[in-house]
């Protein structure tokens, strides 16, 4: 009865009757070839409200704020501002009228001032003088705190992100799509986006809110709309809905639980890493300060922090992309392997799965059985005197397209057109397949679909079973929290002591991910020292 | 309405066969309107390029004759572009092992030196063509310079080099002052497949090393390793491929196969070392590599139709007086249609009609 009624009212608060809303779609629909990106999506935005887009990657999230925002054009369908149709020529149109969008990815310019940027990003012919004052001034106003002179590079994500909002901000918009802006953010760091956000609102502001974190969702959005498939599922009041029932709205279906064996035996250490310390390969790149860690067989290891703070530079130094001079520091199956190359780390049993899909962990252009053999050859019996033993790679993609239920067009296709959910479960089952005694893996469900997601996670947690060291890389603290036996924060190439997931609050791994200490007594001995 | 490119999910294998075709359909239009600008009759003009020389035997052997030393150099080009490195100076690596080769058959001109003459000039010249290759190959590996410019600039290099030594100390003291070398002695010349014909060893060699480029690509980790490297390099290291070092080897690799094709040019059908003994075949078998596809069957086909235009060139030359340097505006475009038909394998055209909504609201 409940859900009926919801179903009939898409403004399930009830306060706008009469009004027109600030943004409207109607029929909005965009095609590509033959699929469909948005089919048909109604959706209306009031002011004072804070709306959630929900979806799974591919939902058709972006392709819709793309369209508001006047990236692209619909393919059919319309946009109504104030209730009149609108056909927006581009970008800078959409932010005269009074549309804003501050991008997951951020675009800006490292060797330049925050000032330098946000003058770039601005349509206005005030002077720079003027409007580096306005800059501090609006970014006083809504507590976003930024220093106009410093040098982009020198800032964390958080800083960056702020300018990317007080950007949007300068040009006063009644309307501001955020796309995943907490991705990228501590808890704390979050918590404080939500104050601004929630003043926005109060100032009679619209706001688009793209996520898939389910309770951020609950917490903050008024309205939310979800989007499976390029087609509209609902509009509901998140705060009516149960995380569970938003997350079947978005799946469209139940989603398997991960489950971990009871008792799992920890055995000899496998991995262990020895006063790890690098500098960086490139410019802003990060430094490798003092890392060390031991990781036992049947041990996960989660390594949390905000992106950019050394976890590239550590996979690489671990995966043996980049060699450390002194062999002991990174210490494979009780070998000192610092100095041996990725080849000969895989020979001693070491697996590895970068973050970036498409480009690192395969070659896109080219065949599956290809790409098995990419880090195959090494140890897989995959190659004979130099020859390549084709119906042993093939065979590999077989083995993990049953395993782990990648699904494809045909047999051995291109790596690229798999989807990101489908190539990730073959990358991991790949390396799984190979019986690794260490496996490092980088964001192991970045941007995967929640029934992908389980999959892989359940993967990690058999391997650990199995005997296997894990060691997880992630963003996501909720999946840390699922799988890890143990958490570690890294922060500017710093690695925290590892606590125990049960003891790892949410609090707590935010301080560590904001730089802050855990224990105050411990700077004060440094400080002493 | 509009026409836009748009991305493929997966590369086109149909294409790929046929956009050498397709490049080739439209430089025959182009250069049919090229030859009734020029006053030609056109399609007399086509007969003599593409079919006359197919009618009689010495011509074919001819074909063959030239298609050789463009087949081999491309094949080896083709390694260094699968792998992304751009050598550009294969004419100045032709040139080199030419000069290497020919120091043994001029030193021991006129002496009783047995059969291994020329077996050591084979040797010595695709050594020279694989060490002058690496050159430009360790600027790049080393300082980061641009193999691109180095390669080319070392072709005028040995040209110099090769120009000086015929008009110096290895000018043929009977030889009325040309510069050229004497003819070289039979131990130091390649052997003819059929007496009195124009078809020679060299041909063989080539069909060899198109079948060791064909195993080397398409059944070995090596070939693997250079198809990697090229296509997704951030991939290949994680591979643990060593980018530098595939550099350097399908630079000598491919230095070596233009040296040993230069050998096989002066030891074969020049008899001689003289300048000019490459009409710039270092260049047109970039060409030939890419309208091959970068494959080594295919660039034995295209090294074949390359090899045909020359000939071609020439009787166009010859019975309708069309200059000879319409031969090299026909490659020069044939290339240009190959590389901007290849963008249809991975996009395809596709017809736009703007929804009917928007055409309301602006009409």
């Amino acid at each position: 009865m409940q859900a009926y009624q919801r179903m009939l009212d898409p403004t399930p608060n009830g306060l706008h009757s009469g009004e027109s809303p600030l943004l409207q779609t109607a029929g909005l629909t965009k095609r590509y070839g033959n699929f469909l990106a948005n089919d048909s999506i109604d959706i209306d935005i009031w002011p004072k409200e804070i709306h959630a887009l929900l979806g799974e990657n591919g939902a058709g999230k972006s392709t819709l704020v793309k369209a508001i925002y006047g990236l692209i054009q619909p393919s059919a369908g319309e946009i109504r501002w104030h209730g009149d149709r609108i056909v927006l020529s581009g970008p800078s149109e959409a932010r005269s009228r009074g549309i804003g969008m501050v991008f997951q990815h951020f675009s800006l310019f490292d060797n330049l001032t925050v000032a330098e940027n946000v003058a770039l990003g601005l349509d206005g012919k005030e002077s720079f003088k003027d409007m580096s004052a306005r800059l501090e001034q609006v970014s006083k106003t809504y507590g976003l705190p930024l220093d106009p002179r410093r040098e982009v590079w020198q800032l964390s994500v958080g800083e960056r992100q702020r300018i990317e909002i007080v950007r949007a901000l300068m040009q006063d918009p009644k309307f501001l799509i955020l796309d995943e802006p907490t991705a990228v953010l501590t808890p704390q760091e979050a918590d404080q986006l939500f104050i601004v956000l929630e003043r926005l609102k109060a100032e009679g502001r619209a706001i688009l809110y793209i996520s898939h974190k389910l309770e951020e969702v609950k917490r903050l959005c008024d309205t939310a709309t979800i989007l499976r498939g390029g087609k509209k599922i609902q509009t509901c009041n998140p705060r009516l809905e149960t995380a569970a029932s938003l997350a079947r709205m978005m799946v469209g279906g139940e989603i398997k639980e991960v489950k971990a064996a009871a008792g799992r035996q920890t055995t000899i250490p496998r991995l262990v890493v020895n006063d790890l310390s690098l500098p960086p390969d490139e410019a802003h790149g990060v430094r490798l300060e003092h890392i060390s860690f031991e990781l036992k067989g049947g041990e996960i290891l989660g390594i949390a922090g905000v992106a950019g703070n050394g976890q590239d530079e550590l996979f690489a130094a671990l995966s043996g992309e980049r060699l450390s001079k002194d062999p002991g520091t990174v210490v494979i199956e009780g070998i000192a392997a610092g100095h041996l190359s990725i080849t000969k780390r895989r020979k001693l049993g070491a697996a590895f799965v970068p973050e970036e899909r498409l480009g690192h962990g395969t070659a896109p252009r080219m065949k599956l059985s290809e790409n098995a053999l990419l880090t195959g050859h090494a140890a897989s019996g995959m190659v004979n005197h130099g020859f390549i033993d084709t119906a042993a790679t093939l065979k590999t993609v077989d083995k993990a397209t049953e395993t782990f239920d990648v699904r494809k067009a045909k047999r051995d296709p291109e790596a690229a057109s798999l989807s990101g959910g489908n190539l990730q479960k073959f990358i991991v089952g790949r390396e799984i397949l190979r019986n690794p005694a260490v496996l490092v893996v980088s964001q192991p469900t970045w941007g995967v679909d929640a029934g992908a997601a389980a999959v892989i996670r359940q993967a990690l947690l058999d391997l650990a079973t199995a005997g296997a060291a894990v060691l997880v890389t992630s963003q996501d603290l909720d999946e840390l929290a699922e799988i890890a036996d143990r958490i570690a924060v890294m922060f500017h190439g710093h690695l925290s002591e590892p606590l125990a997931t049960r003891d790892a609050t949410r609090e707590k791994l935010g301080l560590l991910m904001g730089g802050s200490s855990l224990e105050p007594k411990e700077a004060a001995h440094a400080v002493g020292a | 309405m509009q026409l836009v490119l748009e991305k493929r999910a997966e590369r086109s294998n149909t294409i790929a066969l046929i956009s050498p075709l397709i490049a080739i359909g439209l430089t025959i239009v182009t250069m049919t309107i090229l030859f009734a600008i020029l006053g030609k009759n056109p399609l007399l003009a086509l007969q003599a390029y593409f079919i006359a020389p197919l009618t009689d035997g010495y011509s074919l052997q001819e074909i063959a004759v030239k298609a050789t030393p463009l087949v081999m150099i491309a094949i080896g080009l083709s390694l260094c572009y699968l792998a992304n490195a751009w050598n550009i100076g294969a004419e100045g690596q032709f040139l080199i092992g030419a000069v290497a080769g020919s120091w043994i058959a001029v030193k021991t001109q006129g002496t009783d030196a047995g059969v291994w003459v020329l077996p050591a000039m084979l040797v010595l010249a695709a050594a020279a063509g694989a060490l002058y290759a690496l050159i430009p190959a360790i600027c790049k590996v080393k300082f980061g310079a641009s193999e691109i410019l180095t390669s080319l600039m070392l072709v005028y290099v040995a040209d110099l080099l090769l120009d000086y030594l015929v008009r110096g100390p290895w000018r043929d003291p009977n030889g009325f002052n040309f510069p050229t070398t004497a003819e070289f002695d039979p131990v130091a010349t390649v052997p003819l497949l059929i007496e009195g014909g124009r078809l020679h060893l060299g041909s063989i060699i080539a069909l060899l090393v198109v079948a060791a480029a064909a195993v080397l690509l398409g059944r070995t980790i090596k070939g693997f390793e250079i198809r990697v490297v090229g296509a997704a390099p951030r991939a290949a290291r994680f591979g643990g491929f060593n980018s530098n070092q595939l550099i350097l080897l399908t630079f000598a690799i491919s230095g070596a196969l233009a040296g040993l094709a230069g050998i096989i040019e002066v030891a074969g059908p020049v008899g001689h070392l003289q300048p000019g003994i490459s009409p710039g075949y270092g260049f047109t078998a970039i060409i030939v590599a890419f309208l091959g596809r970068l494959n080594p069957i295919g660039i034995l086909i295209a090294g074949l139709f390359l090899a045909l235009t020359f000939i071609g060139g020439e009787q166009a030359q010859i019975a309708m007086k069309i200059p000879l340097d319409v031969t090299k505006v026909f490659q020069g475009i044939l290339l240009f249609y190959v590389l901007a038909c290849d963008s249809l394998i991975l996009y395809r055209f596709k017809l736009v009609f703007p929804n009917r909504q928007v055409a309301r609201g602006a009409g």
